[in-house]
């Protein structure tokens, strides 16, 4: 194939995977749908053990045979939604190697925004994908797929660059550890600033009366505490390979490039803010009075400057930031 | 993903320094006191935790903002165009925010709370990781973990393969139990950390106190001396001193760019190279190298290198009298990608007035209604020099130092054509225009290259460096190092041994249950 072929095929994968995901989003709408009629702390099997121990009345038995449908059919859309997502990442990566592989001569794939948010999500759905099982992660599927899905939009409609070779800045090995350690680091933040929200809109659904026993999506979630734990965990491993990101492996090659290994150039100065405040979210997680919600905000705020400084700073700064190709 | 653990304990040493938030300081204190209450409050995690908040938002305006040794030449406009707030910005600090007394005020606090933290956190780990497991405790079901099984095994067989089983543990054996316990690099992480801060500190400290910062612009066949005097822009560390320069020197042989010529990158600049001619003192051998983005050159600890580049039209431009007053390459500097650039020609030597020009240079001019003039394409080729002239009093002579780049109108009049109207010099390569009223003539011979070029020095990086891959390890001991507890004891009962498991952890997210199991798996083994 030729590189103009692979560039098509890029571009026709993101579209593919982008409708992927699309379907993914819809089977787990319909998944949390069919589950309001599925009482909370009836999976399929209780369902079934239950009704042979007792002996319900026939309008009991009824309403049973119909939870039992619905739990069903609330599975059969999860497991489909979970495919559909499968598929989805596997296309997703076809559309990132395949752009790499466009630009004459080869070369990693990141080499602009475009670019970046491809492989961004892209790491979003693997860590997704990765601890589905592990932490029985069914409850976050349609934040995950519509997260993808709208970004995916935003990432095509809003950032589409044509494949061009890296400018000379970007030639150094350094861009291939830099740029992993940040996209995985931002992926895992990104999934743990999701774990966050949840947290919080739980929270304050419960405060304001919401019940564990009803059927909805929030008393599915997990509760506050394996919330904040998935959260913490999420985040505790995002930040030490963010430390290496943006205090080690960058200097380094700014060190090389600039003549200087910290410059207070924009992009730098909230790589900068972002680890201080996820420094502040681990150490708010440890001291009374911060723990819980505060700590929520705090690592939700720590993800609002990092997206900030991904997007915003390029379009503030442009012209003023030496990373404006990032 | 990897298990990460919580940090928050469930016993034992307290979250953050000798302090807890609990203090409820109500009653007038003596000033020991007061002093002690300030150092209490000052190392308390929450005020550690509202300064990085400071901190956080301290750096924001320094992103915003241009900042003098970031981008002097942004920062001398944005106070050129901002009057007003100018003055006010500059009394704050806000035009050199990471040099600024606040924000030094903040981190230092930061560092004084820190070091306020990890100094009894020292001790008491210093305790801590010599001292024995503790004692089994009496009732062993209370803890969160708890097994319990009999065997026809003897008490210290049991044991024995207890021992063996909990490698990686330390291990006291007591008469009928024993107690073990791990995960001791936790706390030895987190104080790793946090000591590293300050070695990354102190390692960046004397980099911008030692160290500098220059950068020289220098035009094909040009030279430079590594001596102060010579840089467009130099930026000392506060002790830094220009004795300290090495006394190195280099010719700007040639500079090299490709730019692609077709398909959808035209016009993209690729493999820039300069070739540099240096001595690394007056009386070394003459060396040639070139310098590429990211391959800089390094003389004695200084290094060089290549940050930009562009044209230096070179221009003559005789006075009234029919003299040369100025002949040479003029630095022009980019504006955009397609290299349409901006400068000014001062020629203060013209008589009977002094001249001055400002405009635009094209490398492959192009224009249209629309548009005006352009820049069709960066490379140089069709070049041409659009100019508005001037002349008057160049106001050099004040004693106030003036910008290469900047044209102070004051003194000066615009040239216009004798019948009143806009006059502009417009030149190709090659051309000649005469200047209205008889003031002379300007000629633009032809183009050359410049570069710009950055000299530096940074002392401290490798500390650093150092600092930061320490901070790095601890920080990964101190997230991912599990720290628990085991004890295993024994009785008999019955010509049979009863033996009971149980476990804690002092960090919570681990998988303590597993671990539990498999212990009680491996002791049961062997029965029967």
């Amino acid at each position: 194939m030729t590189h103009d072929q692979f560039e098509v095929l890029s571009n026709q994968a993101i579209a593919i995977c982008g409708a992927a995901y699309f379907v993914a989003l819809l089977l787990h709408l319909a998944e949390w749908a069919a589950g309001r009629r599925v009482p909370v702390d009836a999976p399929v099997a209780a369902t079934v053990g239950a009704g042979a121990e007792s002996r319900p009345t026939e309008a009991a038995e009824a309403a049973e045979v119909e939870d039992h449908d619905a739990a069903e059919k609330m599975e059969r859309f999860g497991r489909w939604g979970l495919v559909a997502t499968i598929v989805a990442a596997g296309v997703h990566l076809v559309a990132v190697v395949s752009r790499g592989l466009a630009a004459d001569p080869v070369r990693v794939p990141w080499g602009n925004m475009y670019e970046f948010t491809m492989t961004g999500t892209l790491v979003v759905v693997a860590g997704y994908l990765l601890m589905y099982r592990r932490f029985s992660l069914q409850w976050l599927s349609p934040v995950v797929t519509g997260f993808v899905l709208i970004t995916l939009m935003v990432d095509v409609l809003l950032l589409y660059t044509p494949v061009v070779p890296l400018r000379d800045a970007l030639q150094s090995p350094w861009l291939v550890i830099h740029v992993i350690a940040a996209i995985t680091a931002t992926g895992a933040f990104t999934l743990g600033g999701m774990a966050s929200v949840l947290y919080l809109i739980k929270e304050r659904w419960l405060e304001r009366g919401g019940s564990e026993a009803s059927n909805g999506y929030l008393a599915r979630l997990p509760g506050l505490n394996e919330l904040d734990r998935m959260a913490y965990r999420t985040h505790a491993f995002a930040f030490p390979v963010w430390t290496f990101a943006a205090l080690i492996a960058g200097p380094i090659w700014a060190q090389a490039a600039w003549g200087r290994y910290w410059g207070w150039d924009p992009k730098e100065v909230w790589a900068f803010i972002t680890w201080v405040v996820y420094a502040a979210y681990l150490h708010a997680r440890a001291t009374a009075g911060w723990k819980g919600r505060a700590a929520a905000i705090i690592a939700l705020i720590g993800l609002a400057t990092l997206w900030f400084n991904f997007v915003g700073i390029n379009f503030f700064f442009g012209s003023g930031s030496q990373h404006s190709y990032a | 993903m990897s298990e990460p653990t919580s940090s928050d304990d469930t016993s034992g040493v307290p979250a953050y320094g000798h302090t807890r938030d609990t203090e409820t300081g109500a009653a007038p204190l003596a000033p020991k006191e007061f002093l002690r209450w300030t150092w209490r409050q000052l190392t308390s995690m929450r005020t550690a935790l509202i300064l990085l908040f400071l901190l956080a938002l301290g750096a924001i305006p320094g992103s915003v903002i241009p900042q003098d040794n970031v981008d002097a030449l942004l920062a001398a406009q944005w106070r050129r165009e901002h009057t007003t707030l100018a003055p006010i910005y500059e009394k704050l600090g806000l035009f050199s925010v990471y040099d600024s007394a606040w924000f030094a005020a903040i981190y230092l606090l930061l560092m004084i709370s820190l070091v306020g933290c990890i100094l009894p956190r020292t001790r008491v780990y210093l305790r801590a990781a010599l001292a024995r497991p503790p004692k089994t405790p009496r009732n062993l079901s209370r803890l969160p973990e708890y097994r319990t099984f009999t065997t026809d095994d003897e008490s210290d067989a049991v044991l024995e393969r207890a021992q063996a089983a909990l490698r990686g543990y330390r291990v006291d054996r007591h008469d009928d139990s024993l107690s073990a316990e791990r995960g001791y690099l936790r706390e030895a992480g987190n104080l790793l950390f946090h000591l590293s801060v300050l070695i990354v500190l102190v390692g960046f400290a004397s980099g911008s106190l030692l160290g500098y910062k220059g950068g020289v612009i220098v035009v094909t066949g040009g030279q430079f001396a590594n001596v102060a005097s010579q840089y467009d822009e130099f930026d000392p560390g506060t002790l830094f001193d220009d004795k300290n320069l090495k006394p190195f020197s280099f010719k700007l042989t040639d500079f090299k760019v490709n730019f692609i010529k077709q398909g959808r990158e035209i016009g993209m600049a690729q493999k820039f190279s300069a070739g540099l001619d240096y001595q690394t003192g007056p009386n070394a051998k003459q060396q040639h190298t070139r310098i590429e983005v990211n391959h800089p050159l390094s003389i004695d600890g200084s290094k060089v290198y290549l940050i930009g580049h562009g044209y230096a039209p070179n221009v003559t431009v005789r006075d009234g009298n029919g003299k040369i007053a100025f002949s040479g390459p003029v630095v022009f500097t980019p504006e955009d990608s397609s290299f349409r650039s901006s400068g000014v020609i001062k020629v203060p030597d013209a008589d009977p007035k002094q001249l001055g020009f400002r405009g635009e240079f094209y490398p492959t001019y192009g224009f249209t209604d629309a548009t005006g003039p352009f820049s069709a394409y960066p490379d140089a080729k069709n070049p041409a020099l659009v100019l508005l002239a001037y002349a008057g009093d160049l106001g050099m002579d004040r004693g106030v130092p003036q910008s290469v780049y900047a044209l102070d109108t004051d003194g000066l009049k615009q040239l216009t054509k004798s019948n009143g109207k806009m006059f502009r010099v417009e030149l190709e390569k090659g051309q000649t225009q005469a200047l209205p009223n008889g003031l002379g003539s300007i000629t633009f011979n032809g183009v050359d290259r410049f570069v710009k070029l950055q000299v530096s020095r940074n002392p401290g990086g490798w500390i650093a460096l150092l600092g930061m891959i320490l901070a790095l390890t601890g920080l990964l001991g101190s997230l991912f190092i599990r720290p628990r507890r085991i004890w295993v004891s024994v009785r008999r009962e019955g010509g049979r041994t009863v033996v009971e498991v149980a476990g804690l952890d002092r960090s919570s997210g681990g998988n303590l249950t597993d671990r539990v199991d498999d212990l009680v798996g491996s002791l049961e083994e062997k029965k029967a």
